[in-house]
């Protein structure tokens, strides 16, 4: 015969999953998991850390929450989205992930990412790389007038900035005007040849933003507004994005 | 693209302007026959092209049909006949490992182990390029291949694009490879 039944005393105590899934709609689905292992089987990530998509998400349901928020695998999981694309319950491992990113102290999150961030902040031009709008304009003018004397055909190639009105608010991501401008150039032929209607902004340009990947709401919001309005502010009807 | 759409409903910040991708544009340009592009410099060549489906773009943005319009130009580009298809594709493919801060948050090695299958991905269609129409997908996928010693390139549409019209200029082909260094230069004033 058994020995006496086992009671479990108290009350339970809160996990992190039950404050995520306070935060998401349906609580992301988070408890609705078969263990059927689709996620897992079609992540890169799987294995890195001894973790996958699946074993997070039961670690988190079984109230570990000590090994699932000290673990840097939320940092190698690329939010990609294909575990929830596949998953047939819908659960939203995608939020699990970031929001234990979230419960990281601000500091101790990775320093590439963080100082990225915090670039972005520096100016209204949102550019990780930190280029303000000067920077931003005087390479793009450069450039422009470099292809203009020299590449035949382009003489009258353009690369507006801050034309009110214009149908395209173009972004960029800050690698090309910082670290290799002439990769802009065919996207400006590109345009000229269609005869777009299109336009840079010395604010709101870089296309980047970082804040996202740090989970850091509020300044993701802060960059997100500085590019909405930068947008609006020009009257652009499109907010085009170069990839 | 990602942090701009979701943040805009996540938020609610109002706004007038709606979020396009120079994809679609590309696509509908070539359809109506602005862009005119052309495949003739690869008729003889047949160098083989793969396209990398970017997570942010399709999966998680627009779907399938952006896939397709993807495929479409690639075609227009480099010739139906030189395109190959990575396995699984469009909005079941794998992601980079170049997204999520991956890139820069310190840690190569679960970095290329989580790009590996990527690397074999690619490696297993035998193409020469791989089109990487996101700077993290571009970054990502290079460095895969340097560091796997793949041989194969990572390459933007917009190279393409123009190598296919005639006007890629001589300082615009960083990313091509020596066997397309030469096609098509648009040389400068004084080389003519």
């Amino acid at each position: 015969m058994a020995e006496e039944a086992i009671k479990l005393g108290g009350k339970k105590k809160s996990t992190f999953i039950d404050q995520v899934k306070g935060l998401l709609p349906d609580g992301g689905n988070l408890n609705l998991c078969l263990t059927c292992g689709a996620c897992s089987s079609g992540c890169p990530a799987t294995g890195l850390e001894g973790m996958d998509p699946r074993k997070f998400l039961r670690m988190a349901a079984l109230g570990m929450d000590d090994e699932v928020l000290s673990s840097d695998w939320a940092w190698m999981c690329t939010l990609c989205m294909r575990c929830i694309y596949v998953c047939p319950m819908k659960i939203d491992i995608p939020q699990l992930v970031f929001n234990v990113r979230k419960s990281r102290p601000r500091e101790e999150r990775p320093k590439g990412i963080l100082g990225s961030c915090d670039m972005a902040l520096k100016h209204d031009t949102c550019s990780a790389m930190g280029a303000s709008e000067e920077d931003f304009q005087f390479v793009v003018e450069d450039v422009l007038e470099e292809v203009r004397e020299t590449q035949p055909g382009f003489e009258n190639l353009e690369a507006p900035i801050n034309k009110k009105g214009a149908e395209y608010f173009l972004n960029q991501n800050s690698r090309e005007p910082v670290t290799e401008p002439d990769e802009m150039v065919p996207l400006w032929k590109i345009l000229h040849s269609v005869g777009a209607d299109w336009t840079y902004g010395t604010k709101g340009w870089a296309a980047e933003n970082y804040c996202l990947f740090m989970a850091d709401l509020e300044n993701w919001e802060h960059i997100v507004r500085v590019k909405a309005k930068a947008v609006d502010d020009l009257g652009c009807k499109y907010w085009l994005n170069t990839e | 693209m990602f942090a701009v759409r979701v943040g805009l409903q996540k938020f609610n910040i109002p706004h007038k302007f709606e979020i396009e991708s120079i994809i679609t544009l590309y696509a509908r340009w070539i359809r109506e026959g602005k862009l005119k592009v052309n495949s003739d410099w690869n008729k003889e060549r047949k160098i083989k092209f793969t396209v990398q489906d970017p997570c942010q773009l399709v999966r998680k943005t627009f779907g399938d049909p952006m896939a397709e319009d993807l495929r479409y130009v690639t075609k227009a580009v480099v010739g139906e006949e030189n395109f190959i298809e990575m396995t699984p594709n469009r909005s079941n493919n794998y992601c980079c490992g170049g997204g999520g801060g991956f890139l820069q948050n310190g840690m190569p090695e679960a970095r290329r182990a989580f790009g590996k299958v990527k690397y074999d991905q690619i490696m297993a269609t035998g193409a020469q390029y791989a089109i990487t129409p996101c700077h993290n997908c571009h970054s990502q996928i290079h460095d895969l291949s340097e560091y796997y010693e793949g041989g194969y390139h990572s390459v933007h549409l917009w190279t393409l694009i123009c190598l296919s019209m005639g006007i890629l200029g001589e300082n615009e082909r960083e990313y091509l490879g020596e066997d397309l260094a030469d096609v098509d230069v648009l040389y400068s004033k004084e080389e003519q």
